[in-house]
């Protein structure tokens, strides 16, 4: 097969940073190809470099053979390039027909548009990835699956020859994943190269004809999927063998924490029953969709469960609100770590301090400073952050320093039940392994941990129990020391 | 998953159905019905084609400029609230000049257009350049216009204008004669009105850069991948909403026939409120034509009503302060009601072993 794409060379920097140092790489046409590496290690800028968005500074890109000096978007759109970014790009308040039209209007150059020529180019589009959405729908309220494949409805409005997903799986469910993976097998069929970007390394593994490993802005190198594994490809992203160790419970009598008993919410669970020891891991396992999320929002009190009982320390309590729920002794770190869990612009000192401002404050009720600052400094310490000073603003932080601000701001509160909602999402497998290796010692001091993840290896590895959650409804609780990780994920996907 | 993804929604009646009910245009085209029942009940001079045509007229000049907060509520970002001080200052400047040289109307009009459109552009670049939210730069070029206005002119007011300005109010399009033996008839300047709302329906709906305006309002980044000028659409709209500025600032003097330096600042929030309560978004990407007419339309009724009513016109604040906050509350209480109602996920009815 010939190489539709070919990268030489590739040299770029940023303001003194070399974020590319020498990449060689090549999409053949009709090929899946995956590109695979850690927080980092180039994959963005290398996609920009792809897209026009931004130039080499030196190195030669070649499309068809043919070299490319002045690659702008507009060029590469035109070469049959399309990218579809991790946040879609789409415009959520405009309608399906208008969001998969936009590019190839403004393309043409109309100045009037016409509806009916809106709506034809985005029937063709939708035609030639076989999917059918109501044209009508206001895109933002469409779930993540179906927005994804308008903008792949989107790229498919010129002539495409290389699909650029960028992390295109983050927030689907199973099915939503299966489709599209079948979309981009058909695209395979129909001579299109696609470029899949991901870190979840199983699906790299169920869709490439190749994988290219990127560490610290060089190519590690490029391998047919036959000849890989998973062990071979996360050495090949951190250069290291990764070893998991399994968390493990000593046996010894343990206080029950928290009772939950037939805790229900229409439209999100229901009849949840379980109990929490301390010093336990406890995670939740199961789809997205399977109600795990919603179960968390209702323990916290953001959205509170319709009926059941929730008993904290041998005390029944109403979790109500927020408040409730802290003063029941729950703490909670969402999934989202960026857009909820931290003030990205505050500096890590303030953050910190956020959720237990109280024990910050002195018999008037004002803050004491100086208590305040040992508090910060004490969770920066022991939490291992890595920052010159508590006064640097989290958004400075890696994706894990931030992960382990967001966690120590509510570790500082001392809660008795501590709930981790996709901990790691987004993060490094080096910056992985330490923030687990966080939960188990904050377990180990007494505090009962309920750990919900996506990714059913980090629950298996990192609870002494697993409930697994299927539509809405709790399925079965396994033993996780007992069952192994393989057996955990067949019942999550098929119970 | 086998098979291509299907999400149709249901019957095409049933759909028009529940859209126009959920539509803010529905809501507020029936609290117009009852409220013009209401006056009508007890003054039914109220629906006199004079008076209807009389507010009509008062209402164009926040109707004018409305159309032109419209386009900067789509753009999304934070309102504007220097497009009053922009007409403030363009009626002035427009009735010095015609008093010094003379002049048509077409004239006057075309200078008003460009003077706003000019002070409505800095606004653009500012925010564009500067990346500064639109209700700050809009604070410091409305107090550095209207501040200027005062500075050159001491404040003082002109009490008489060109005569053209009252030959273009009196004109008649169609004259009847009413009963006290004077005549009434349509006059140009809710034409003014009806033409700028035609405008502002035809560029948003029916021009690339009225979705590139939507686009912007819904995701700006998206927007300039899709391969969008960001920067001349901003400034467009903000020069638009200047030009607006500046036709206000006409039909405004020709009603008045004065120019006095406080007559319009002050009117913004009103206008702003208008707008909002017929269906634009504080955050952008969302706002008709239709809406913005009818919300600027019920503060008119409400304001005239009251005249007819013989009610105090304090009155007028609380009742245009219950409309918004009524109008806000229901929009509140749709979104509440349809987030409580959405599925998270698919309950299975009875739990399996």
């Amino acid at each position: 097969m010939s190489n539709f794409l070919q990268l030489r060379n590739i040299y770029k920097s940023f303001v003194g940073v070399r974020a590319l140092k020498g990449v060689d790489f090549s999409v053949r046409a009709g090929e899946v190809h995956c590109l695979v590496g850690e927080n980092g290690s180039g994959k963005s800028t290398l996609i920009k470099i792809i897209s026009g968005v931004q130039p080499a500074d030196s190195g030669e890109l070649l499309i068809d053979g043919v070299g490319i000096t002045h690659a702008t978007p507009n060029e590469m759109i035109h070469r049959g390039i399309q990218v579809i970014y991790q946040d879609l790009s789409l415009l959520p308040n405009l309608s399906v027909a208008e969001n998969i039209a936009i590019s190839q209007i403004a393309m043409i150059g109309r100045k009037l548009i016409r509806w009916s020529e809106i709506r034809a180019i985005a029937r063709a589009a939708m035609a030639r990835v076989k999917i059918d959405i109501d044209l009508d729908k206001i895109v933002g309220d469409l779930p993540v699956g179906l927005q994804q494949m308008v903008a792949i409805c989107r790229a498919f409005t010129s002539d495409l020859k290389l699909l650029v997903l960028d992390e295109p799986t983050s927030s689907l469910t199973k099915a939503e994943i299966d489709n599209l993976l079948k979309v981009v097998r058909d695209m395979q069929a129909n001579g299109i190269a696609v470029l899949f970007i991901s870190h979840k390394l199983n699906e790299v593994l169920a869709i490439a004809d190749r994988v290219t490993g990127l560490r610290d802005g060089c190519t590690v190198g490029t391998v047919p999927r036959a000849e890989t594994n998973l062990e071979k490809l996360t050495e090949m992203i951190t250069g290291k063998a990764v070893v998991h160790t399994r968390f493990h419970l000593p046996a010894q009598p343990r206080k029950k924490l928290l009772e939950v008993r037939n805790l229900s919410k229409k439209h999100n669970f229901a009849d949840i029953s379980f109990d929490l020891y301390e010093g336990e891991i406890l995670g939740i396992a199961g789809l997205i969709g399977a109600g795990r999320t919603e179960l968390a929002l209702a323990l916290f009190g953001i959205s509170p469960a319709d009926s059941g009982t929730i008993t904290v320390d041998g005390q029944e309590r109403r979790i109500g609100s927020v408040q409730d729920a802290v003063e029941a002794g729950f703490a909670y770190v969402p999934e989202n770590r960026l857009t909820q869990g931290l003030v990205l612009k505050r500096s890590v000192g303030d953050n910190i301090a956020m959720a237990m401002i109280d024990k910050c404050a002195n018999a008037w009720g004002m803050i004491d400073r100086g208590r305040r600052t040992g508090l910060i400094d004490t969770w920066v310490r022991s939490l291992a952050i890595k920052v010159a000073n508590a006064d640097v603003a989290v958004q400075t932080l890696s994706g894990g320093n931030q992960q382990r601000v967001v966690i120590g701001k509510w570790l500082a509160t001392e809660p008795k039940v501590l709930i981790l909602d996709g901990p790691t999402v987004g993060v490094d497998i080096a910056a992985k392994s330490s923030i687990h290796q966080i939960v188990r010692d904050y377990a180990a001091r007494g505090t009962g941990v309920i750990l919900i993840s996506d990714e059913v290896p980090e629950v298996a590895i990192n609870s002494n129990r697993v409930l697994i959650m299927r539509n809405g409804r709790l399925r079965s609780e396994v033993n996780a020391e007992a069952v192994g990780t393989d057996e955990i994920q067949r019942m999550v996907e098929i119970g | 998953m086998s098979g291509p993804v299907s999400a149709h929604s249901g019957s095409l009646g049933g759909y028009a159905v529940k859209a126009l009910l959920k539509r803010n245009e529905f809501y507020l085209a029936v609290l117009i019905l009852v409220l013009c029942m209401l006056i009508t009940a007890i003054n039914p001079a109220f629906l006199s084609p004079q008076n209807i045509l009389g507010f009509l007229k008062t209402a164009s000049v926040n109707g004018i400029m409305a159309v032109g907060v419209l386009f900067v509520l789509i753009l999304g970002g934070t309102p504007d609230l220097s497009f009053t001080a922009i007409a403030q200052v363009v009626e002035y400047v427009v009735v010095l000049i015609t008093l010094a040289f003379g002049g048509n109307i077409v004239i006057a009009l075309l200078l008003a257009c460009l003077m706003g459109a000019a002070m409505g552009a800095v606004n653009g670049f500012v925010i564009h350049y500067f990346r500064v939210t639109t209700i700050i730069v809009s604070i410091a070029t409305a107090n550095l216009y209207y501040g200027m206005l005062y500075v050159l002119t001491g404040g003082s007011v002109i009490f008489i204008v060109h005569p053209m300005f009252k030959r273009f109010a009196e004109f008649q399009l169609v004259s009847f004669a009413d009963a006290a033996g004077g005549t009434w008839g349509i006059s140009l300047i809710p034409l003014m009105w009806l033409a700028t709302l035609v405008l502002g329906w035809f560029i948003l709906t029916r021009t690339f850069l009225g979705r590139a305006i939507f686009a912007m309002g819904g995701n700006e980044i998206a927007a300039q991948r899709i391969g969008i000028n960001t920067l001349w659409v901003r400034v467009f709209v903000f020069a638009f909403v200047g030009l607006l500025s500046g036709v206000a600032a006409i039909a405004h003097t020709t009603i008045v026939l004065s120019a006095i330096p406080n007559s319009i600042v002050g009117k913004e929030l009103e206008i702003i409120a208008a707008v909002v309560l017929g269906g634009a978004s504080l955050f952008g990407g969302k706002g008709t034509i239709t809406g913005t007419f009818l919300g600027v339309l019920l503060f008119a009724i409400l304001r005239n009503g009251l005249v007819l009513l013989n009610i105090s016109s304090y009155w007028y604040d609380v009742s245009v302060g219950i409309a918004i906050t009524a109008g806000i509350s229901i929009s509140a209480w749709q979104q509440l009601k349809a987030q409580r109602a959405r599925v998270n996920v698919n309950v299975e009815e009875a739990a399996a072993q």
